[in-house]
């Protein structure tokens, strides 16, 4: 038992820490299902979430019927559509968290490494836009790009490189004092060497923690802007605006609320719990 | 003292001057005027219509003209209500708006507070499992999937409250209010319990115990100052989410608040009225985060030095 504890590095062990979190472990699992689902589930079936089915117009959920679910009013079928637009918002979720996050990371190792007049000047920059009300910017940035994917997508990301950077300043200027910081300079290292080899690395446990709460935040973004018929538009599906339409037909049918919002909140949930999870195996200050 | 206000001040002012030139800038270059999209309309015409809005002067011309207004308070006409002025769609919008969000944030502290207390104090009750629910659900079921269903069964299946629209008069308002706080009860109560847990452990707790200072005494007289200090300064991030559920909350209920007229002024590019929301909700935001920090330097003066 003391063997295998002996050579592992702080990465393993918070790792380890973290699989016997069982709730979290569980979320991953159920997440991993539910991506699983929304990429491929689609493929097996014979139509897509955009072909109309006129023999099935607001058909009701029959699990003997070729519509699991049911369709909306156009014939749609709303298990895929569902799926479809889980595709669409998970994919804007991982992936707007990923580019944010690397963003933010870089903005605030060179920060804090530069330190002086370059780094207050850079964090005054966050601290004007953090004032700013996050929504709001957003739908401006969004109208601005010219509305669509890639302009929800470029807004969210504009908006919420914010955090990690100024979480990454503050690790970054305390290793930028580090011995083994100055040991590299004499070496000869240059700047951005040592900022890529030993500033990033070094804040990969806060980088990770933050990183995950950055998931759900984009998913409720992109969600929340197409809700409201800025976002993604008809005819392609996502979340947000499949749970608008559902809103609008609730008063005969909640089936076409119930299915994507069911699934967003279980996304947001087991993001969630892994969030938490990854918190306390790796933060050992929090409780 | 005295410097650290005028240094938020400053700060405020920096922020507030960078989201009005922004927000012009932005509506300006962003594609599709707001009268590219109504019906072909004759050269003469439309070359009126730009002069009475001066669209067709220099854009920083019109930058200047904008700012020479907001001086004077004077935030333009609406360029899709045509008879309207900005002023007089904000202040018919902002009662309503101010009515669900300060209900809110009141109902979410009162509620809030409570829940992280009772778990805080007995860990691991039924009390702190209930804390422990609503602030899972609060996080993670998004204002727009709770809002609608708590609309079709409260309103529509049992009848207790209207569908949206202010009619009922304050019946009207009972569920926005509850929708727009829950997230917030959510937050209040989880930074409330672990901020209490954290208080209790204080050296000066454990003093005024030994002391034989009763449970409630203590919690009223020393525990809840502490405590107090994280919900105190969540208050501007509350402001924000307030803001930010009160776009989706007005939309859902049907509430003529300013939160519906700055969707629809985005939808149908109203730059004026877009601006002048946004201005609004700018400069709310950094009046109350400069006064979260004054409070919060006035409660623990170890926050007044340094940042």
């Amino acid at each position: 038992m003391a063997a295998d504890t002996v050579a592992r590095s702080t990465l393993a062990l918070q790792f380890a820490r973290f699989r016997r979190n069982r709730l979290a472990i569980v979320s991953i699992w159920l997440l991993a299902l539910i991506v699983a689902a929304c990429f491929l589930g689609p493929y097996a079936f014979p139509f897509t979430g955009e072909d109309a089915d006129f023999d099935f117009i607001g058909a009701p959920i029959d699990f003997t019927s070729p519509h699991l679910f049911g369709t909306d009013d156009f014939g749609r079928d709303l298990l895929v559509r569902t799926l479809e637009g889980g595709r669409v918002s998970l994919t804007i979720g991982f992936l707007g968290a990923f580019v944010a996050g690397v963003i933010g990371v870089l903005y605030g190792a060179v920060a804090g490494f530069a330190g002086g007049r370059t780094d207050s000047l850079m964090m005054r920059l966050v601290e004007v836009l953090y004032g700013f009300p996050y929504v709001i910017l957003v739908i401006l940035l969004s109208l601005l790009f010219g509305g669509g994917n890639t302009a929800l997508f470029a807004a969210i990301v504009f908006t919420l490189w914010l955090t990690p950077a100024v979480i990454v300043r503050s690790q970054a200027e305390g290793l930028a004092r580090r011995e083994f910081v100055e040991a590299a300079r004499a070496g000869g290292m240059t700047s951005t060497a040592i900022v890529l080899r030993h500033i990033v690395p070094n804040c990969a446990s806060v980088v990770i923690v933050y990183g995950s709460l950055l998931v759900p935040e984009v998913i409720l973004s992109e969600s929340f802007l197409s809700f409201l018929g800025i976002g993604i538009k008809e005819p392609q599906a996502s979340w947000g605006n499949l749970i608008q339409t559902g809103t609008s037909a609730m008063s005969t049918d909640l089936r076409l609320l119930l299915l994507p919002g069911a699934l967003l909140v279980a996304v947001l949930l087991c993001l969630n719990f892994i969030a938490d999870g990854l918190r306390d195996a790796f933060d050992p200050n929090d409780r | 003292m005295l410097r650290f206000i005028g240094r938020r001040v400053w700060d405020g002012g920096l922020t507030l001057a960078a989201l009005v030139t922004l927000t012009f800038f932005v509506m300006r270059l962003a594609p599709g005027g707001p009268f590219s999209k109504s019906r072909k309309i004759s050269p003469e015409i439309l070359a009126n219509i730009q002069k009475t809005y001066h669209l067709d002067e220099p854009v920083w011309m019109q930058f200047g003209r904008y700012v020479k207004g907001l001086v004077t308070f004077d935030l333009g006409p609406s360029t899709r209500f045509r008879d309207y002025t900005v002023g007089d769609m904000i202040s018919a919008g902002l009662p309503w708006s101010v009515t669900i969000g300060i209900w809110a944030i009141i109902v979410a502290t009162l509620i809030g507070v409570a829940l992280g207390v009772a778990g805080a104090m007995r860990r691991n009750s039924a009390a702190d499992y209930v804390a422990g629910i609503v602030g899972v659900v609060g996080v993670a079921v998004p204002i727009f999937v709770i809002g609608p269903l708590l609309q079709s069964v409260f309103a529509l299946r049992l009848g207790w409250v209207p569908v949206g629209g202010i009619g009922a008069g304050w019946r009207a308002l009972v569920l926005p209010i509850l929708v727009l706080a829950l997230p917030n009860v959510a937050y209040i109560s989880r930074l409330t319990r672990s901020s209490m847990i954290e208080t209790l452990r204080e050296n000066y707790v454990r003093t005024a115990r030994a002391k034989g200072v009763g449970a409630a005494r203590m919690v009223r007289r020393h525990v809840l100052k502490g405590t107090l200090l994280p919900v105190i300064a969540y208050l501007g991030p509350a402001t924000a989410a307030i803001i930010t559920g009160s776009i989706l909350i007005e939309t859902i209920f049907a509430l003529p608040g300013i939160g519906r007229h700055f969707v629809d002024a985005a939808l149908n590019r109203d730059y004026p009225l877009v601006m002048g929301i946004t201005l609004l909700y700018g400069a709310l935001l950094i009046v109350l985060n400069i006064a979260t920090d004054l409070i919060r330097a006035w409660i623990d003066p170890r926050l007044r030095n340094g940042r």
